[in-house]
């Protein structure tokens, strides 16, 4: 039977008004009985809330249990090329026809992924052990909202709590099976589904996090953001990548900058932050083209300038986590 | 869902004309369009307003040059940063960056807190008299576009700017943004296509680094207007990272640009459609 979105999610809450300053947090063991609490117009909403520790959080954990890597794609800033490097790890990745790979896209208002990979109008479908993921290959299984909407331009509007049920679902009752990387593509910004993963997946063990930029200081502004944001909530930065670095003009192979690093860039970044600098990726029109088409850009521009950087992102990437 | 009034609110009463500016998609360019679109105004001797509704990552403080100003608050309301005042025209900024200690800090929100803080922005700002309020907004179709849809329910916004690149990857994700618009009853004035190919500094060749026309093709699969396509001009990147540096005026310095009269025709495409000021006179 194929799911569909809309029967798939618990009931949904909504809170009155904000959080006041010392809110022990709605879906906390407190909820409704902090000192914060006395007052609040969410008092009755968050009592009702099931409380203690989130029971289904074991759940999620033997669910992953027989993953041996798990791998977050982050950046503060949209439009970087996060999709794109998820698409690329998991082309590169999954070439090695010994490695089992696994794609999760959080992005649940603009999920890009089933795109690149080629599996946009695919569907999910349900069986005793769970949601099967969609294969793009042997061993190449995805998850995606996209393969469960009615039809592919369907808008998910939705707000944070009902957001946070779907990343729980594609969790806890997704059969990823054995797999040696589950790299898990994000959306923008440091909101819910970020502060969501994190806590579902702490017993997992999450490996770390490969963090994607451009060049520009418009994006390395809300990239540092996402920087403080894991390290506040204790994701292991594996590295950064620049993507969309330089131009090599295809008719007289002059050089430019479309996205001027006028600050340094990401290796600047890296050198303030002491991060691992794992290289810059040019801007090649011929990456966007595959990506619409849903093809592997590696496998279709072996010698590209593009495609060897990211191979060689990709080694360091699994260099960072132990596995070569 | 909750609705205490059917008025709009007090703080918007003398603003003739409220744009969102909108884009399923991230990295578009949102925030470099509602900058452009606010100078040129501007230039055009216009009084206008940039509200940023984007909390995690806003980026309008940077655009302007207005980075480390801080808001204050008066008996009224908050009072937002003044970028440009001359004769006429003039400019106005509002946005979380100006709320923010350190730069490099995360605002971790979850949804709720996203709600009142946009909530806050629409009631509390003290915008004054604006011939132009132009809302820039993050990518998606969650939590800031649900509650400044609400907030501006009974307000009479003249609508949404939509802002694509041409590859289909982004005009994918637009079209569910299309879609929130006609959900929620929010007009849409047109497609603007942005990064629309780069011209070679070298030799003069235009690569369509993004692909090419999609935001046209959108348009005419959709029945909405076409406002006009927007190629990448690193001058004008240039000009957003010098400014600080530079001694004149940004919205002086824009009139110069390239961009400047592309975004002309812009502004006359969407006055065109002649939509009735919101203050009656």
């Amino acid at each position: 039977m194929a799911a569909q979105v809309s029967e798939v999610l618990q009931q949904d809450y909504r809170l009155k008004e904000a959080e006041p300053e010392h809110c022990p947090g709605p879906e906390s063991e407190n909820a409704g009985q902090g000192d914060a609490c006395n007052g609040c117009a969410n008092k009755d909403i968050c009592e009702s809330l099931p409380k203690g520790p989130d029971p289904d959080i074991p759940l999620i954990t033997e669910n992953l249990s027989q993953i041996k890597h798990k791998i977050l794609v982050l950046s503060g800033k949209g439009g970087v090329g996060k999709s794109t490097f998820t698409a690329m790890l998991c082309w590169a990745l999954s070439s090695d026809e010994d490695l089992q790979v696994g794609a999760m896209d959080l992005d649940i208002c603009g999920p890009s992924l089933p795109r690149m990979l080629g599996c946009n109008s695919e569907t999910v479908h349900e069986s005793n052990s769970g949601w099967s993921p969609v294969y793009v290959a042997d061993n190449l299984a995805t998850m995606s909202i996209q393969y469960m909407l009615p039809e592919n331009d369907s808008a998910i509007i939705w707000r944070g709590s009902k957001k946070n049920a779907l990343i729980k679902k594609f969790l806890k009752d997704v059969d990823w099976d054995v797999l040696d990387y589950l790299i898990v593509d994000t959306p923008p910004g440091t909101s819910d589904e970020h502060i969501s993963i994190n806590k579902f997946m702490k017993d997992s063990g999450i490996d770390g996090a490969l963090i994607v930029t451009t060049p520009q200081e418009v994006a390395l502004l809300d990239v540092r953001k996402e920087i403080d944001f894991c390290r506040k909530a204790g994701i292991k930065i594996l590295g950064l990548v620049e993507n969309m670095s330089g131009f090599v003009c295809p008719n007289c192979k002059g050089q430019s900058q479309i996205f001027k690093p006028t600050t340094g860039g990401g290796q600047k970044l890296c050198e303030e932050l002491v991060i691992p600098f794992f290289g810059s990726v040019p801007l090649d029109p011929r990456v966007g083209k595959s990506c619409d088409e849903g093809q592997s850009f590696l496998d279709g521009y072996p010698e590209s300038p593009a495609s060897l950087a990211i191979l060689n992102v990709v080694e360091r990437l699994r260099d960072a986590v132990g596995d070569i | 869902m909750n609705v205490e009034s059917t008025k709009p609110p007090q703080s918007l009463r003398d603003i003739q004309h409220i744009i969102l500016i909108l884009s399923g998609k991230g990295g578009v360019g949102k925030s470099s369009v509602t900058t452009q679109t606010a100078l040129t105004l501007a230039g055009l001797g216009y009084k206008v307003g940039v509200l940023d509704i984007d909390l995690t990552g806003p980026s309008i403080p940077r655009m302007f040059g207005l980075e480390g100003h801080s808001i204050y608050q008066s008996e009224q309301g908050w009072i937002p940063v003044t970028k440009y005042e001359d004769g006429s025209g003039s400019l106005k900024v509002m946005s979380l960056g100006f709320l923010l200690n350190d730069r490099g800090s995360s605002v971790v929100w979850r949804g709720p807190k996203k709600t009142a803080m946009i909530k806050q922005f629409i009631k509390d700002v003290v915008w004054g008299e604006l011939d132009y309020l132009l809302i820039d907004t993050p990518p998606g179709t969650s939590d800031e576009h649900i509650s400044i849809a609400e907030e501006l329910r009974w307000a009479q916004p003249d609508g949404s700017i939509i802002v694509t690149t041409p590859q289909n990857v982004a005009t994918a994700d637009v079209k569910k943004e299309i879609n929130f618009c006609r959900k929620v009853n929010l007009e849409v004035l047109g497609i603007i296509e942005n990064m629309s190919g780069f011209v070679c500094p070298h030799c003069a060749e235009c690569t369509n680094i993004f692909s090419k026309g999609g935001g046209h093709k959108l348009s005419q699969d959709l029945a909405i207007d076409f406002l006009g396509s927007v190629p990448i001009d690193p001058t004008f990147v240039e000009l957003i990272e010098n400014q600080k540096t530079e001694g004149s005026n940004l919205v002086d310095l824009y009139r110069s640009q390239a961009l400047f009269p592309v975004f002309q025709d812009i502004i006359k495409a969407v006055e065109k459609k002649e939509i009735p000021s919101r203050v009656s006179n």
